[in-house]
């Protein structure tokens, strides 16, 4: 057990408690909390695999401003306590092991899908190395310039229609 | 033994931690009371002077206040969340001090090599951004958590001022990034050695002054100081988003509020003002005793001011002090430390200085309106961080083509 | 092998999306379900980026770069309207803005 296992195991756990959470928490503003929980989790695993700008951009984004956003948003519509719903019998006693069986069917077809890949490939994480912001940014400003002013006029055309949708009318 | 041998970077960190804590709690508290002194002093008054000589006791009487008071949570409050906010707004404020390096090279403890920073992370600028990008939470779930009106709208307030000056603390931090070319702290502080004409030290402050004034005036609307403080000010909205907090979970919002200074302006320091660099020239080599020349001085003077001026035990303690100063200013002498206080000496002053500076802007300028504060913040602040960035990529294409 | 296998990354990324698929379908406070959207979003980045590694190529960091932006353009409007649904209806509960006439 080598310590980048370790710590992989226990923020994974993190994180997967953090999702748990997210499910089952009864006020709105536990789920963001756990979701916020989650996002740094896996930022940390982004910086146990190398890629410590892509960590970065996912708590600075992700973590510190869109989900600011959700805790705005619930804060200000007082978003009260998730009321149990009238189910039916058959969604509990059939919903459940569906589920589990999803998730472990997804599980089952990732894990098989890595070792298809040849055995030097499997274990990528540590072993190249860290990524350079350098390297990663020419890739970005070169290879992909045009989808990167496209997602930049995506962004006026979000904050546009945010504006417009959530104002008042007079 | 075996242990610290085996675990030594384990052990060193903890020492290092340690001692960084030590110096930063310690320092939190006597900045508050270097802050009512200066205020007290710019409104012609003289601030704390009961409580121990010049009143530099009141820390430890307000911190001994605030573990009295009786601890409330108000009724119907989220009890996770009301007790979480403030544990986040402190932790993560002193968090962002690890990366910052107060020295140059290496120094040794307990045998082993190590640098003056408790962690060196080549991108230690993004997540230095992104962890005062967290910080915004504790505000925000402390209004929310209290359950009553005017922590809420103060809470809301507050962090969406916040947000809205982060973006701009970012973009003018950018010109430095560019001209330095790298995320690094070490990287930044070494691209501003060098002198101009020989002797103007190659600070990031000259070129970038834009982007300094900028970045300044975005921290204090991030850190919630005055003039931009109406979300906490005490004629509105009685406090803010700590109205319900009492005892020591309001210290821990009012100590990470004096953290958040403390890192923001080491941060500039590193950025703007060259960090651990002196700004006389290397080849003076009588400048490496002016930390030693400063703490002797000092010590006459608190020995001066004790004899002469106090009476009661002050008499006492004040002398005793002076000489414990001119001893350590002698120890610095030494040959082994005078190289490694040089580094800390000069980025602890230029700290000094910006925290002053703040100071001096809250006693000094009239609050803004909170409209104004968010008109500012995104029509003026914004543009002209935006045009700093712009104007610095094209100089430096152009210098480097 | 010093690493961390690829196929770790990869259970996990199938567990998180599972269980953003699980909180979608079963929860029914609008921005929960938008959170759990959210979640599975992170499911993907983190599934993107073990791959990009393992292969060595950098196409799979530039695809989270975007898959971040677009979560934020895609919160940013889902959550205004989110605004207009429970100003006009006055309730977060999915099973009150299921039909078309209010």
């Amino acid at each position: 057990m080598t310590l980048p296992i370790l710590l992989f195991f226990v923020f994974a756990g993190i994180a997967v408690g953090g999702a748990l959470s997210l499910i089952f928490a009864r006020e709105p503003i536990h789920s963001a909390l756990a979701l916020i929980l989650v996002m740094v989790a896996l930022a940390v695993l982004y910086l146990l695999m190398g890629a410590g700008f892509i960590s970065a951009v996912q708590i600075i984004v992700y973590a510190g401003a869109i989900m600011v956003l959700f805790v705005f948003v619930i804060m200000l519509l007082n978003a009260g306590v998730e009321n149990r719903t009238q189910h039916s019998i058959m969604a509990r006693w059939l919903g459940i092991p569906l589920a589990v069986f999803l998730i472990g069917d997804l599980a089952y077809w990732m894990a098989r899908g890595a070792h298809a890949l040849p055995l030097a490939e499997r274990s990528g994480s540590l072993a190249a190395g860290p990524v350079s912001t350098q390297d990663l940014s020419l890739h970005l400003f070169q290879s992909y310039l045009f989808p990167f002013e496209i997602t930049s006029i995506l962004i006026l055309i979000a904050v546009l229609g945010a504006v417009v949708l959530a104002r008042r009318e007079p | 033994m075996e242990f610290v041998s085996h675990h030594a970077i384990l052990v060193v960190s903890v020492v290092k931690i340690a001692v960084l804590l030590f110096i930063v709690l310690t320092a939190l508290a006597y900045l508050t009371w270097f802050e009512r002194k200066v205020v007290a002093h710019i409104q012609s008054r003289l601030g704390p002077v009961f409580t121990g000589p010049h009143g530099l006791l009141q820390p430890l009487a307000d911190g001994l206040k605030f573990m009295f008071k009786e601890d409330v949570t108000p009724p119907g409050a989220d009890r996770f969340v009301y007790v979480l906010a403030p544990l986040l707004s402190f932790s993560l404020a002193i968090t962002a001090l690890a990366l910052i390096p107060f020295g140059p090279g290496t120094i040794s403890i307990l045998g082993q090599q190590t640098p003056l920073a408790i962690a060196h992370v080549s991108l230690g600028l993004l997540f230095l951004f992104a962890i005062t990008s967290i910080g915004v939470y504790g505000v925000a779930l402390a209004g929310w958590s209290s359950n009553s009106k005017y922590p809420l709208l103060g809470g809301l307030r507050s962090s969406a001022q916040m947000i809205s000056y982060e973006v701009s603390l970012t973009l003018s931090v950018v010109g430095v990034l560019l001209m330095a070319g790298s995320f690094d702290f070490d990287s930044i502080i070494q691209s501003q050695s060098g002198r101009w004409l020989g002797f103007i030290p190659r600070w990031n402050l000259i070129p970038q002054i834009v982007g300094f004034l900028c970045y300044f005036t975005a921290a204090l609307a991030e850190t919630n100081r005055a003039p931009f403080d109406l979300p906490e000010a005490e004629s509105e909205l009685v406090a803010g988003f700590h109205t319900e907090y009492s005892s020591f979970k309001f210290a821990m919002f009012f100590m990470a509020e004096y953290a958040n200074m403390i890192t923001v302006s080491c941060l500039a320091t590193v950025l703007f003002l060259g960090g651990w660099l002196s700004p006389l020239s290397s080849s003076w080599h009588w400048a490496w005793y002016l930390p030693s020349l400063l703490l002797i001085l000092g010590g006459l003077a608190t020995i001066v001011d004790g004899i002469w001026k106090m009476r009661g035990l002050a008499r006492v303690i004040l002398p005793f002090m002076g000489v414990v100063l001119i001893a350590v200013g002698l120890l610095c002498t030494r040959p082994g430390v005078i190289g490694v206080v040089q580094g800390p000496f000069w980025f602890l002053l230029k700290v000094f200085f910006l925290l002053f500076f703040y100071v001096w802007a809250r006693g000094t300028l009239p609050r803004l309106r909170y409209d104004q504060l968010m008109d500012f913040g995104w029509k003026l602040l914004l543009p002209v961080a935006l045009a700093n960035l712009v104007i610095t990529s094209l100089v430096v294409l152009l210098v480097n083509r | 092998m010093n690493g961390i296998p690829l196929s770790y990354f990869l259970v996990l990324s199938a567990i998180l999306f599972g269980l953003g698929v699980l909180g979608f379908i079963f929860k029914r406070n609008i921005i929960t379900i938008f959170m759990c959207i959210e979640l599975m979003l992170n499911a993907v980045n983190l599934a993107f980026i073990a791959f990009s590694r393992a292969l060595g190529q950098f196409d799979g960091l530039v695809f989270v770069f975007f898959v971040i932006v677009v979560a934020a353009a895609e919160a940013a409007v889902g959550l205004a309207i989110v605004l207009l649904i429970s100003r006009n209806r006055r309730s977060l509960n999915i099973e009150n803005v299921d039909e078309m006439k209010s």
